[in-house]
């Protein structure tokens, strides 16, 4: 079984990080599609915002964010014979999410209702992006502790950095804990006595306003019930990661922007002392654009087209095509002439491109045997069938694939 | 999708434009190549980075630049954002106080600042940059725009602050970069996207969100790589008949040799092509009268200049005179 069979079959949960527009929401669902075929699983692929054709082929319409299962026969299907293990799939709503982590930790109703209606949390929860990191990573915790699924993939939310994933528990744990916080939420007359803070509320009010501070100030106040219990619990969602039954999947396609960022997050685990899963590089062209014969062709095609064109129209003259053609034999030769080098110039482009991915790829600093390369398909992911022959790449490697 | 008014103006007519669109899709080669088009064309252009990583410099062949405005190009100068360096020059033009000395560690300061009050991030780097155009040095500030999931969040951002500020500095300074920001003849946004599924999806609902949750003018759409027809519509017959077991049998004897992954080539080319194709349409149909250009895929020029450059000409020889009238 290759690299990415292994992993599925130890790791209990899977994170599938990497910049945007890689394909990463397709690699966490194929994912999730192999681990439920290979390894027999019970799988729970979260996502966070998948395209529509993708979350109707998973039959996520009501894009809940309690996990929904794919029906056996479709799975069956997908992979053209029966699947042992299960499938479902569940989409991250921060919105909801958040609201479920305040009244579990909230001390009284009181103090719930108050922080549901807060306008400043009612922002962070729904607007602040990188609280979606961090209540993916709360929600990822909350469902490995339910033990309710052999293996989760989680399809990382967008940010600015795939990195911001990471070290997301770790921020909000600081920042619950900040003692600017402690100072901030203190009653005002307090402050006025804190000689070091005084010039940071003169400056703080002056920009942003008296009453927006002590709005923030409530928030927190109400927050503060609840911090050491936040605290604790970032700390365990951290804790998380480093499990060693927790794997990452990098995905990237093989251009230069997405392949250095995902250098830089495998460079980023490492400093972590995370471990890197595999590296999965989607899109890659077919080998065949780098074969030498084909390209040593291709160049004597486009050099000698015009007699190519002519000869092959001299001994194809039977060829039903040439002999029933409509058009004069000049017309013809010409068209040929044309096709022919066309045919060359696109595969010597094509070939241009294979050779860069083939560069990009071989920069990597990793191991051959943790890297996967899954082809260029050409189709987008709108059905099973689709997810299924990803899967298949994911599983086998792409040299025997075709395009 | 279309807005009424402003559409005589120039696409680089415009004080400050907007650069967004899906992850991937070539944005900063979008963002790069217009600065370009406007510096030739005699312009002062700004290219302000909103995500730093650095991709623009790169593309223009230059080091990677800061927060200082530098001059990479005749008349062509970038910027990469950092919230921390708009902050602490925000404090220092509007306060003028020696207290931001005082203010200790500012970096700690920040992070409270950022995290605890939510659009603060999003307000200084808009901020900075209405900031830049009433400062007029620029004749044009190009913004390479964070991606369509959190560009409306910061062109809203003034709105959203004025929700939750009702009183200070800050309250009074949104109105003014409203003003800069929902002004048509000033300000604008360009929605960049590639022939596939989530770009185009993703494209067209940031286009309706920006009607429908900013004041901000959306005046135009990209779509990026596209692949030129390979064969006209004779052509791709006779490259079909070509394929043929006895027609490529004859062939490989004139070559002498296996014309075979040539023609797989050919086929994978025209699939990708067909693929594609309905994305475009799908995009174009929708736009109604925002202008779209179609930019081809490039083969073989890199990531540097010469992809800027090529970018540059198609543009150009896309829009023509929409790009700027006078």
């Amino acid at each position: 079984m290759a690299g990415i069979g292994s992993l599925l079959e130890r790791s209990k949960i899977v994170i599938v990080a990497g910049s945007g527009g890689v394909g990463k929401t397709t690699i966490a669902a194929a994912l999730g599609l192999a681990a439920a075929d290979l390894a027999g699983k019970k799988v729970l692929v979260i996502t966070v915002d998948p395209a529509k054709r993708l979350a109707d082929a998973l039959g996520l319409v009501d894009l809940t964010s309690k996990g929904s299962q794919v029906s056996a026969s479709d799975l069956d299907n997908a992979v053209g014979h029966h699947v042992s293990g299960r499938l479902f799939v569940a989409m991250l709503d921060a919105k909801s999410s958040w609201d479920e982590l305040i009244n579990r930790h909230a001390p009284d109703v009181v103090i719930r209702q108050k922080i549901l209606s807060n306008q400043i949390y009612r922002n962070i929860s729904s607007r602040f992006v990188q609280s979606h990191d961090y209540i993916a990573m709360e929600t990822l915790y909350e469902l490995y502790r339910s033990n309710q699924y052999d293996l989760i993939v989680v399809d990382t939310p967008p940010s600015r950095h795939a990195i911001d994933f990471l070290d997301a528990p770790t921020k909000m744990a600081e920042f619950f804990s900040s003692k600017l916080l402690k100072w901030l939420t203190l009653p005002a007359r307090n402050r006025l006595l804190m000689g070091v803070f005084k010039p940071f509320y003169q400056v703080a009010d002056k920009i942003l306003g008296a009453q927006f501070l002590s709005d923030v100030a409530e928030f927190f106040l109400l927050f503060e019930s609840m911090y050491g219990g936040f605290v604790e619990r970032a700390k365990s969602v951290a804790g998380i990661l480093g499990n060693h039954a927790t794997s990452f999947v990098v995905v990237s396609s093989p251009e230069f922007v997405p392949m250095k960022e995902a250098e830089y997050f495998v460079s980023a685990l490492e400093a972590r002392h995370l471990r890197l899963g595999q590296m999965v590089v989607n899109r890659t062209l077919p080998s065949y654009f780098r074969d030498p014969a084909a390209i040593l062709l291709a160049h004597k095609v486009q050099d000698d087209y015009e007699r190519i064109a002519l000869e092959f129209l001299k001994k194809g003259a039977s060829l039903s095509f040439v002999k029933d053609s409509e058009v004069s034999p000049a017309r013809l030769d010409a068209l040929a002439e044309r096709v022919l080098l066309e045919v060359a110039d696109s595969f010597l482009n094509f070939s241009r491109v294979a050779m860069e991915q083939a560069d990009e790829i071989a920069k990597l600093p990793i191991d051959e045997d943790q890297i996967t390369l899954v082809p260029h398909l050409n189709f987008d992911v709108s059905d099973l069938i689709s997810l299924g022959k990803i899967a298949g790449h994911l599983a086998i490697g792409p040299e025997s694939s075709t395009m | 999708m279309s807005r009424p008014g402003s559409n005589s103006l120039g696409l680089l007519d415009r004080s400050l434009v907007f650069i967004t669109g899906k992850g991937g899709v070539g944005k900063s080669s979008v963002t790069a190549a217009l600065g370009l088009l406007a510096a030739k064309a005699g312009k002062r252009t700004l290219i302000c980075e909103v995500d730093a990583k650095g991709d623009v410099a790169r593309l223009l062949d230059s080091e990677p630049i800061g927060f200082e405005a530098t001059e990479v190009r005749e008349n062509l100068l970038l910027m990469s954002m950092n919230t921390e360096e708009a902050l602490r020059e925000y404090l220092r033009i509007y306060l003028r106080l020696p207290v931001v000395a005082k203010l200790g560690p500012l970096a700690k300061t920040f992070d409270f600042v950022a995290n605890a009050a939510p659009g603060v991030q999003e307000i200084l780097v808009v901020g900075k940059l209405c900031y830049e155009v009433k400062e007029a040095k620029y004749d044009l500030i190009l913004v390479d725009a964070t991606s369509t999931g959190h560009i409306v969040s910061q062109l809203a951002s003034p709105k959203g602050i004025s929700e939750l500020v009702r009183l200070g500095m800050v309250k009074d300074q949104v109105a003014w970069m409203e003003d800069i920001l929902y002004d048509s003849s000033q300000t604008s946004v360009i929605v960049v996207a590639t022939p596939a599924e989530t770009p185009i999806n993703e494209a067209l609902e940031l286009a309706n969100r920006i009607d429908n949750e900013t004041d901000v003018h959306l005046s135009a759409l990209v779509v990026n790589k596209v692949m030129s027809e390979l064969f006209s519509k004779s052509e791709e017959e006779f490259f079909i008949s070509l394929q043929d077991p006895k027609a490529t049998r004859v062939f490989n004897r004139v070559i002498s040799n296996d014309v075979g992954l040539l023609l797989r080539g050919s086929n994978a080319a025209l699939e990708m092509r067909r693929c594609a194709a309905p994305y475009v349409e799908r995009l174009v149909a929708s736009a109604g009268t925002v202008p779209v250009a179609l930019l081809p895929l490039m083969f073989g020029v890199g990531s540097g200049m010469r992809l800027v450059r090529d970018l540059g000409e198609a543009l150009a020889a896309e829009w023509d005179e929409l790009l700027w009238q006078g």
